[in-house]
């Protein structure tokens, strides 16, 4: 039981992997672009909900409806005034510019609120559990993994069945000729990264409600997106749920075995898809 | 002849260094049909993509319906009217049939093209409407690459090889098509190699050579042999 339980647990862990990875899926998808500050970002993210909740005096959920267009504004910018300048034939220019953005964020963030772990506080949800068969479930990770759920349908419906996703989808195929159409790629790259960073935004404050975090955990959550990304398979965000509930049950079981074995046992699961399928799991198939 | 549609006052093309089009006159009336001939890397396609504006210009040296579009991008370009059907018909693979005819409607605007007509025009298109695009036949795709262009509503069309890798009865069925396209005062540019069928359906021509236009007249006057000199630059 106490197997089935951890591997519960790690599946609803995996909900928020979904959510770190699920704009790093998003942003490479539609312009091929490895976003390297994308974990900062999501601590930015939870920064933001921090002072929001701190200031305005409000649940960090409700957090949600500043933080996420405040996320998706600062991506929209972002990508226009520097990222589209680094695209192009060359793959190395937006990887340095993104290194150096992730640089910059967790610098600022050290100046702003000092290295002491933060943490939001939700109240009692962080502490709540449903009893689901024989298992006891926190309410919280439930709720995150419903949300991934959620994120993941949203963005597939946006992406296959709106003339936003029509746009993205044309861009990535073939800029030039999306040009053709009318599609100014600028402002659809623009578009793909605010939608990113509203998802990014969702992330950082579930990742704040649930742990303690300081300016330097981006790193990790960037290694724990692209995992999962690369898992499940690139292109495919049902695939990359996948990845990540395949990181968090090999994390919680690695962590049920020996406590220090948790980030190990994620990381040699990645390692075994990768030697196995580099292609991940679940690819995109070109319909 | 009346106000042109499109006007190119010596507009030049580069590839980086290597200069592709040398100081391009052209004038081309509202619902016209001229056809642009000349071998391969004679600059039809430059000249094509310099219009569309996926090759920059200076402001002046292309005008359209009055303004001066040469600096503008491919989408500004296309906002103004101007489609191009792409040389290899360039669909969108992640796309289906109808999202590709869909997408040619971005621009959105107003005219008598819709989803409903296009597929009155090409019916096999209705019928194929969910299939990925690239699992039509070359014919298809070709008419998939047209109808895209017809869904923006455009006022100058412009086409690009379009028969180019295709069996002589597709080639056929799709020029058959053309006069339905252009029969409403629309406005075409038909860059061909198959210089039959190109001066067939046009009535004026404009004969380019390394950049260069070296013939330009109706063509109802001018001769093969002025077209072989034009063409190949040499004395026939």
């Amino acid at each position: 039981m106490e197997w089935i339980s951890a591997i519960m647990q790690g599946t609803l862990l995996g909900g928020l992997y979904a959510l770190f990875a699920a704009g790093l899926s998003l942003i490479f998808g539609v312009m091929r672009l490895v976003n390297i500050a994308h974990g900062d970002l999501i601590v930015l993210a939870a920064y933001m909900g921090l002072s929001t909740t701190v200031m305005l005096g409000i649940h960090p959920f409700m957090a949600l409806l500043i933080v996420m267009p405040a996320m998706a504004g600062i991506g929209y910018v972002l990508q226009r005034g520097i990222l589209n300048r680094t695209l192009g034939g060359d793959i190395l220019p937006p990887l340095l510019v993104t290194f150096g953005l992730s640089v910059i964020l967790q610098n600022t963030l050290l100046e702003l609120y000092s290295a002491d772990p933060q943490k939001m506080n939700a109240g009692v949800i962080e502490t709540a559990s449903v009893p689901v068969g024989g298992l006891t479930l926190g309410v919280l990770p439930v709720l995150t993994f419903a949300i991934a759920i959620a994120v993941i349908a949203g963005l597939q419906f946006i992406f296959y069945r709106t003339a936003l996703g029509r746009a993205f989808r044309a861009t990535s195929d073939n800029s030039d000729i999306a040009q053709l159409m009318g599609l100014n790629k600028a402002h659809v790259f623009g578009m793909a990264m605010a939608l990113a960073l509203a998802v990014t935004a969702i992330a950082g404050i579930l990742l704040g409600v649930r742990t303690s975090f300081d300016p330097s955990v981006g790193g990790a959550r960037l290694i724990f997106g692209f995992e999962a990304v690369i898992i499940g398979g690139l292109g495919n965000l049902w695939g990359t749920l996948a990845g990540g509930v395949i990181l968090g049950v090999a994390q919680t079981i690695g962590a049920k075995i020996d406590p220090g074995w948790q980030l190990l046992a994620g990381h040699i699961a990645f390692l075994v898809v990768l030697a196995i399928r580099p292609q991940g799991l679940f690819p995109r198939v070109d319909h | 002849m009346p106000d042109p549609v499109l006007s190119l006052r010596k507009l030049d093309a580069h590839y980086g260094d290597f200069q592709a089009l040398f100081g391009i006159d052209m004038e081309i009336a509202a619902g016209e049909v001229v056809a642009i001939i000349g071998a391969n890397g004679a600059g039809k396609t430059t000249l094509l993509r310099s219009i569309a504006g996926l090759l920059k210009n200076q402001a002046g040296q292309v005008s359209y319906q009055g303004d001066t579009i040469g600096a503008l991008r491919a989408d500004q370009v296309a906002q103004k009217g101007i489609a191009l059907v792409p040389e290899g018909r360039q669909l969108f693979p992640s796309l289906s049939v109808e999202e590709n005819l869909l997408i040619g409607a971005q621009t959105g605007r107003a005219g008598q093209w819709s989803l409903g007509k296009v597929y009155a025009l090409f019916p096999i298109l209705k019928e194929r409407k969910d299939q990925a695009s690239t699992t039509l036949s070359g014919g298809q795709q070709q008419m998939v690459a047209i109808g895209r262009a017809l869904m923006a509503n455009p006022d100058l069309i412009l086409f690009d090889e379009i028969s180019l890798g295709l069996a002589p009865v597709i080639i056929k069925s799709i020029y058959d098509a053309l006069p339905d396209i252009v029969g409403d005062g629309m406005t075409a540019m038909i860059v061909e190699q198959d210089i039959g069928k190109a001066l067939s359906v046009s009535s004026r021509a404009y004969c380019l050579q390394e950049g260069r236009v070296s013939l330009t007249g109706a063509t109802d006057t001018i001769s093969r042999d002025d077209i072989t000199r034009a063409y190949f630059g040499v004395e026939a």
